[in-house]
C-alpha cells in the first residue's frame, strides 16, 4: 500500500491534469493539503498555543481591571451622601467612562484602533491583541463582579461595620469571599467568550489559531478544511473548559452543604 | 453615657424621627417599644450611624459621634441584628475572633481563648468549629451576641433580636440577654417581647409618631398608662 504522501502526489497530479476525482479522492487531497502537507498541523498547534496564552493574559488583565473598577464603583455607590469623597468620585467617573466606551464599541474596532493607531509601530501583534482583549474583558468582568458584590446581603456589611471594622476590611474579609461563589460561574462564561474572541486578533496580525488557518488557505486556495478544522478545535477547547468549570462549580457547591 | 438630642431622620420625604431626645445611663437596660413603623429600629440604627441622621446629635461619653471616628465608636457599641448576620463563610470561632484580631485588640491566640470562654458561658463550646448554617436560630443569635461581646463593648444595641426566631428558641436568647443585664451591661433593646421589658428593663420607652412618648420604669409603664396611644398599643400587644 502506498504511503499517504505518495497517494497525495498521484491524486493531486491527476487533479492538475484535469482528471475528475471521486468524492473520496477529492476529500483526501484537500484534507491532506490543509493539515498534513509540509507538516501544516504544527501551525495549527502553535495557533492553539497562542490562543490559550492570549486568553490567559487577557483573562488576568480583565479580572484585575474588572476587580478594581467594580470595587471603585461599589465603594462610590455605598458612600454616605453627606460624606462623598471627591477623589473617589473622579475615579468613579473614569471607571464609568471606561465601561461605557468599551461596552459601547465593537471589539473589532477596538482591536483595529489598538493595533493600527495606538500601537501602530509595534510588531508584537499578539501582545497588543491580548492587551486589547484584556481591556475589553475588564469592562464586562467589572459588571459581573459588581453584581456579585451587590448580591451579598447588606446585613453582612452592616455586621462587619457594626463591629468597628472599616469599609475596606469588611469588604475584603466578609463581602468579597461571599461574592466569589456567585461571581465564578459568570466569570467562567466570560472566559469562554474570551477564548473564542481571541480569533479576532487575526485582523491585526496576531498569530493565533485562525491566523494559522488563514495562512494555509492562502497557500492552498482552499477554505473549507482549514476553517472547519478551526471551528472543530475551538469547539473542543470550549467543551473541555466548560467541563472543567462545571467540576469547579460542583466543588464550590459542595462546600455550601457542609 | 449616651445622650441623644433632637435626632431627626427622614426617608424620601417621610419624617420617621421627628426630634428624639433621650439619655441612656451606664447600666441602663432600656427597652424601646412601639407600633411597627414608628421609628424605633431607625432610632437604634442612628445611634451607631448605620443610618445617617438628618439632624440632631448623639454623644457617647461626652463626645459627639461623627462619621470620622465612627469605627472606633462602633467598636464600643456592639450590635445584635434581627437576622443575626453571622458570617456564613467563617466558623463560629472565626466569627467571634475576626473583629478583635483585625482591630489588633488581641492576638489570634488570645481571641481564641476569649471566644472559647464566651462559648462555654452560653454552652456552645462544642460548636466552635461549626459553620453558622449548621446551627439553629437560637444558637445563631446567641453566637451573634457573643460576637458583639468579644469586642468588650460599653453598650449593646439589640434590634429585635428575637423577632426572626421560632417561638421555642426565643427563651434561650432572652435568658442570655437577661443574664447580661444582670451582669451590669448597658443595653438598648428594640423588642416586641413585653414580658422581657417588664421583667428585665429598668426603663421602657414608648416611641410613636417619631417621638419619645413615654419613658418610665416598667411597673408604672404597664400598670396604668395615661398616654392614649400607649393605651391603645398595649391593649393590642398584651
Amino acid at each position: 500500500m502506498a504511503s499517504l504522501a505518495e497517494q497525495f502526489e498521484v491524486l493531486s497530479g491527476l487533479a492538475k491534469s484535469g482528471a475528475h476525482l471521486s468524492f473520496g479522492q477529492d476529500f483526501f487531497v484537500k484534507f491532506y493539503q490543509a493539515f498534513l502537507l509540509s507538516n501544516r498541523w504544527q501551525q495549527y498547534i502553535e495557533g492553539v498555543g497562542t490562543t490559550l496564552v492570549v486568553t490567559a493574559i487577557a483573562l488576568i488583565i480583565g479580572v484585575i481591571l474588572g476587580g478594581v473598577v467594580a470595587l471603585v464603583r461599589t465603594a462610590h455607590d455605598q458612600q454616605r451622601h453627606s460624606h462623598r469623597n471627591f477623589l473617589l468620585g473622579v475615579v468613579n467617573q473614569i471607571c464609568k467612562i471606561y465601561t461605557t466606551v468599551i461596552r459601547g464599541t465593537p471589539m473589532m474596532v477596538q482591536l483595529l484602533i489598538m493595533g493600527m493607531v495606538v500601537f501602530a509601530s509595534s510588531r508584537n501583534f499578539t501582545v497588543v491583541g491580548a492587551l486589547t482583549l484584556g481591556i475589553n474583558s475588564g469592562a464586562y468582568v467589572s459588571e459581573i463582579i459588581r453584581g456579585g458584590l451587590m448580591g451579598v446581603d447588606p446585613g453582612q456589611m452592616e455586621a462587619g461595620r457594626s463591629l468597628g471594622l472599616n469599609y475596606m476590611t469588611t469588604m475584603v474579609t466578609i463581602v468579597i469571599p461571599q461574592a466569589v461563589k456567585s461571581i465564578l460561574p459568570a466569570l467562567g462564561n466570560e472566559f469562554i467568550i474570551l477564548l473564542k474572541d481571541t480569533s479576532l486578533i487575526t485582523v491585526i496580525g496576531g498569530k493565533e489559531l485562525l491566523y494559522a488557518a488563514q495562512g494555509v488557505m492562502n497557500r492552498t486556495y482552499e477554505a473549507m478544511f482549514p476553517l472547519l478544522g478551526t471551528a472543530v478545535i475551538y469547539l473542543i477547547l470550549v467543551m473541555i473548559f466548560t467541563w472543567l468549570l462545571g467540576k469547579l462549580e460542583g466543588r464550590l457547591r459542595q462546600s455550601d452543604r457542609r | 453615657m449616651i445622650v441623644v438630642k433632637d435626632l431627626k431622620k427622614q426617608y424620601n420625604g417621610l419624617q420617621v424621627l421627628k426630634g428624639v431626645n433621650l439619655t441612656i445611663n451606664k447600666g441602663d437596660v432600656v427597652c424601646l417599644v412601639g407600633p411597627s413603623g414608628c421609628g424605633k429600629s431607625t432610632f437604634l440604627r442612628c445611634l451607631n450611624r448605620l443610618e445617617e441622621p438628618d439632624g440632631g446629635t448623639v454623644t457617647l461619653d461626652g463626645k459627639e459621634i461623627t462619621e470620622k471616628d465612627i469605627d472606633a465608636v462602633r467598636a464600643k457599641m456592639g450590635m445584635v441584628f434581627q437576622h443575626f448576620n453571622l458570617f456564613p463563610h467563617l466558623t463560629v470561632r472565626k466569627n467571634i475572633t475576626l473583629a478583635p484580631v483585625k482591630l489588633k485588640r488581641m492576638s489570634q491566640k488570645e481571641a481564641d481563648q476569649t471566644a472559647l470562654k464566651l462559648l462555654e458561658r452560653i454552652g456552645l463550646a462544642d460548636k466552635a468549629d461549626s459553620y453558622p448554617n449548621m446551627l439553629s436560630g437560637g444558637q445563631k443569635q446567641r453566637i451573634a451576641i457573643v460576637r458583639a461581646l468579644a469586642m468588650n463593648p460599653e453598650v449593646l444595641l439589640f434590634d429585635e433580636p428575637t423577632s426572626a426566631l421560632d417561638p421555642e428558641m426565643v427563651g434561650e436568647v432572652l435568658e442570655l440577654m437577661k443574664e447580661l443585664a444582670h451582669s451590669g451591661m448597658t443595653m438598648v433593646v428594640v423588642t416586641h417581647e413585653m414580658g422581657f421589658a417588664r421583667e428585665v428593663a429598668n426603663r421602657v420607652i414608648f416611641i410613636d409618631e417619631g417621638k419619645v412618648q413615654v419613658d418610665k420604669p416598667p411597673q408604672e409603664f404597664f400598670k396604668d398608662p395615661e398616654n392614649p396611644r400607649l393605651k391603645a398599643f398595649l391593649s393590642k400587644v398584651l
